[in-house]
């Protein structure tokens, strides 16, 4: 479904809001989580693609890296852009195991990222509609304005609407 | 200057390495296909992350990756990152009888990996050679998905602004095939600047 308007690449490590109508696209996701918070209402969204669970005590150059503190700058973007925090939903996908039969801690970040961004969400009291996480695919995925479908498509082309 | 930014002499140096490299990698490779491997260097250099998945053709790329990570005086995720085209040439080459086009099962699967392990084997051994160090890789991890779906991990550890990688593209000629292979090293935060100094201090051209 395509909403028409404006569309937004948001790069890895990266976030956007979007307002009134349009689509906010992420490409490539493997372990990192592509989290997408709106007010369907208000006709804002925004999107960050995370790559780490957790923010380092001093690195605030980078908020939309971490689903901490990229949760609470989408929050603050949106609110600020119209958004009312009462009608606030999110959807997100991602946070996928690349590389299977290695026992790494590394390899399993993609877990870490999906928990994080989970555990955030509802902190901060924010219901998720949908999520499609884990697996060993990449994803690609774009949120639509003002439908506010996410979509998924994985590299072997797999379509999933949320 | 800072740790990252190289002269023409460094990158020179940073050839050269690619080619001893390369060297080792071509020996390795001799012995597993027999006849003879040329590897040349067709780029040395330091770029950054969102160029690595330039190089291999774009984030939605479907590309085969093998992910390796070293550990010791220098710790970092290394990947060895070939087309789609050149792993369906080398699987045909190193299983015999193949049949071309088949899908992908654990034959293919361990033969991307030994393939992976070689050039980053090579790799490791220059390094270690250069700064006198032990390093250890881990075993090979293949994957076939998306460019930055499959890279995104390395940069895990080394989360800097700042972050830099390691890039050198090879390509590899047997018996008349031709494959391209690119080499991407990540160090760790912590070990980045260690690298870069061992690569720029110790060079054959200083």
């Amino acid at each position: 479904m395509t909403d028409e308007g404006i569309e937004i690449r948001v790069g890895i490590a990266e976030g956007a809001i979007l307002r009134g109508k349009g689509r906010l696209v992420t490409a490539g996701l493997g372990s990192c989580v592509g989290v997408v918070i709106y007010d369907a209402e208000g006709r804002v969204a925004g999107l960050a693609h995370v790559m780490l669970p957790e923010s380092p005590p001093r690195d605030i150059r980078a908020p939309h890296k971490y689903a901490d503190t990229a949760i609470d700058w989408l929050i603050r973007e949106i609110v600020e852009a119209g958004g009312c925090p009462r009608r606030l939903r999110a959807k997100y996908a991602g946070g996928a195991q690349m590389f299977q039969g290695v026992k790494m801690e590394a390899l399993r970040v993609g877990e870490r990222n999906a928990e994080a961004v989970k555990k955030r969400l509802a902190d901060r009291g924010i219901p998720v509609m949908a999520s499609d996480v884990g697996g060993h695919q990449g994803r690609t995925l774009w949120f639509d304005l003002p439908s506010c479908v996410l979509t998924v498509r994985t590299a072997r082309g797999e379509t999933r609407a949320l | 200057m800072n740790s990252y930014e190289l002269s023409s002499a460094d990158l020179d140096a940073l050839r050269e390495f690619g080619n001893i490299g390369a060297g080792h990698a071509a020996t390795a490779f001799s012995a597993l296909v027999g006849g003879v491997v040329r590897i040349s260097v067709t780029d040395a250099r330091l770029c950054r992350f969102a160029e690595v998945v330039d190089v291999v053709g774009g984030s939605d790329a479907m590309v085969v990756a093998v992910y390796i990570r070293i550990e010791g005086e220098i710790a970092g995720n290394m990947f060895v990152v070939l087309s789609t085209e050149s792993a369906d040439r080398l699987v045909d080459e190193l299983i015999p009888g193949r049949e071309h086009g088949r899908p992908y099962g654990e034959m293919e699967y361990s033969a991307l990996g030994e393939v992976g392990n070689i050039l980053s084997g090579a790799y490791v051994a220059a390094i270690a050679d250069l700064c006198g160090a032990r390093l250890t890789q881990s075993i090979p991890a293949v994957a076939i998905d998306m460019a930055s779906a499959l890279l995104d991990i390395g940069l895990m550890y080394g989360s800097s602004e700042d972050n830099q990688v390691l890039l050198i593209s090879t390509r590899v000629t047997h018996g008349g095939r031709e494959i391209q292979a690119h080499f991407f090293l990540l160090p760790d935060f912590d070990s980045a600047s260690t690298l870069f100094q061992i690569l720029r201090g110790k060079m054959p051209s200083d």
